[in-house]
């Protein structure tokens, strides 16, 4: 029972970290409509960051986050601007796809010249050591605890962004509109930068939690975890915030009890089946919305 | 004095399809203007020629002095033109208070990070845009719907909610797309005195296109009749109604 505990929570902290990077994934596709298949490696790029201002340069942790999640915010910003608007709208929407799986390649080739391929081992962000229950039976890391209470901080303040500011609003009115949204005099380019904006600055916290958790950092860091975000974006329904995290939840804990339960080597074969047979089941998602053809 | 909105000469074909040719209009301050024309005439055409949704191949549009052919359509609708659409398209998943705040933004604005960080210019600003957005309410007799979703509003009340939508851009030129499309004869009666008093209440001048013959003589002043892209006949509503060339178009 303990032992299912154990993994229970590694799940839930596990699956919080897909869900945050799942909300950048989810919100870029509301909002331009578009996969940004490079979002995993802005997260690997965020975690450079950080590895270099805390080991390299010696900075306080939390001030080394800060200044990845402005590094991502910028690099976020600039990708979109010079990959993908140039391409919105003009071109059919498998070029913009492409460009992404491009952007991908070239920040992952970008971080293997100027880091090279071996791997940095991380020290984590969080320095606590976590607590101990049932005795010293159960413990749970605090890196765990962290990116528990980290992700649902992040899911509320996003939440009250979208809902209560113009500038969340906007982004609800372009996800729905874009060209009425525009006849209203909402700018949608720079909701758009907005959007990829506030998801990059999500991944540089993604991989803080990530590399903590699993300190070993290399250009194909991101990889993975982005595409497995990407299957939570799709489970919970793509567009849907709420979707997101509940898909990033549901995948970590699952991945952590397969792993414990069934077996390590086919974990990852689990979670993508369970991708297929939901889509079989609900082609939108857990929580995606019916899309009405219109006649 | 020059005119609210004065097109020369505007044209724009898809393909080999000339959809508007040679289209000219004057409207002047404060008038209650009709285009008609039967289906696939261009009248939408000329609507998004108009806000910019597309360019136009040749022609120029002027809003009073100002020469905004070619503008995107933010510039244009910050230039003073705002539009209803001829299929209802409001943002169905916001509040009807967010829809109307949402063509408050050009007007209102504080930057992100104190929307973000909460800073008292956020709460500031959002209370103005709050109660702005509900005095258009009120005129339009929306207020009690305020909190529900666009989308769960009456079909009639979705109609009058496009309208304040496009009020609250603070237009001087107001399109308006079909507006009796799908009501009742009730329904269309309500909708005549609404527009009358838009234009009499924000001192407003209003083109619209509509197919509903009772309307558009009982409100409109003026006319211009589209077929197949371009102009058959334009002036006083009773001398279009009545032109011979005009009664062929319609009625074949």
């Amino acid at each position: 029972m303990l032992n299912f505990l154990t993994y229970f929570v590694n799940g839930i902290s596990l699956g919080s970290i897909y869900a945050i990077i799942a909300l950048g994934y989810t919100m870029v596709y509301g909002i331009a409509k578009m996969l940004n298949f490079a979002h995993g490696d802005v997260i690997m790029i965020g975690s450079y960051i950080i590895y270099t201002s805390m080991v390299t340069w010696g900075l306080d942790p939390l001030l080394s986050i800060v200044i990845a999640a402005a590094g991502c915010t910028v690099l976020g910003i600039v990708t979109e601007k010079v990959a993908y608007k140039p391409l919105r709208g003009a071109a059919s929407s498998l070029a913009v796809l492409i460009t992404a799986i491009g952007v991908s390649y070239l920040l992952q080739n970008l971080a293997l010249l100027i880091f090279t391929a071996n791997p940095k081992s991380f020290s984590s962000v969080v320095s606590w050591d976590g607590i101990s229950l049932a005795g010293g039976e159960l413990k749970i890391q605090g890196v765990t605890i962290i990116t528990i209470i980290t992700s649902l901080i992040v899911l509320l303040a996003l939440q009250t962004f979208i809902k209560k500011t113009k500038q969340g609003q906007a982004m609800v009115a372009v996800s729905e509109d874009k060209g009425a949204a525009a006849l209203m005099g909402i700018n949608v380019n720079k909701t758009i930068s907005l959007t990829f904006a506030i998801g990059s600055g999500l991944a540089a916290i993604a991989g803080a939690l990530l590399c903590s958790a699993y300190p070993n950092l290399t250009p194909y860091t991101g990889a993975m975890p982005g595409i497995k975000a990407f299957v939570a974006a799709v489970l919970g329904g793509i567009g849907s915030i709420p979707g997101a995290m509940i898909g990033g939840l549901l995948l970590g804990i699952i991945e952590s009890l397969s792993k414990r339960y069934i077996s390590t080597q086919l974990s990852d074969a689990i979670v993508f089946s369970i991708l297929i047979i939901v889509l079989l089941v609900r082609p939108t998602g857990l929580l995606g919305k019916k899309v009405q053809e219109k006649v | 004095m020059c005119a609210m909105l004065s097109v020369n000469n505007l044209s724009i074909s898809f393909g080999g399809l000339r959809a508007v040719d040679d289209f000219n209009i004057e409207i002047e301050k404060g008038e209650l203007y009709g285009l008609i024309g039967p289906n696939g005439a261009g009248k939408t055409t000329v609507f998004n020629l108009l806000t910019g949704v597309y360019r136009p191949d040749e022609g120029r549009i002027f809003l009073e002095d100002r020469n905004i052919t070619g503008l995107d359509t933010v510039e244009i609708n910050k230039a003073g033109i705002a539009r209803t659409f001829q299929n209802i398209r409001l943002f169905k998943d916001l509040s009807v208070l967010d829809n109307v705040k949402i063509g408050l933004h050009n007007i209102f604005t504080y930057p992100t990070i104190s929307g973000i960080l909460r800073l008292s210019s956020y709460f500031r600003i959002e209370k103005e845009m709050d109660e702005r957005a509900l005095e258009l309410l009120k005129v339009f007799d929306l207020e009690k719907e305020k909190d529900s979703f666009a989308k769960n509003l009456p079909y009639g009340k979705q109609r009058k909610l496009e309208i304040a939508r496009a009020l609250a851009t603070g237009p001087k030129l107001l399109l308006l797309d079909e507006p009796a499309a799908g009501m009742n004869p009730n329904e269309t009666g309500e909708l005549m005195d609404t527009i009358r008093f838009v234009r009499d209440e924000f001192d407003m001048t209003i083109l619209l296109i509509e197919h509903d013959m009772k309307l558009v003589s009982g409100i409109c002043e003026k006319l211009s009749v589209l077929n197949f892209g371009s102009v058959l006949s334009r002036g006083k509503t009773s001398e279009v109604l009545n032109d011979p060339e005009v009664i062929a178009a319609y009625l074949g």
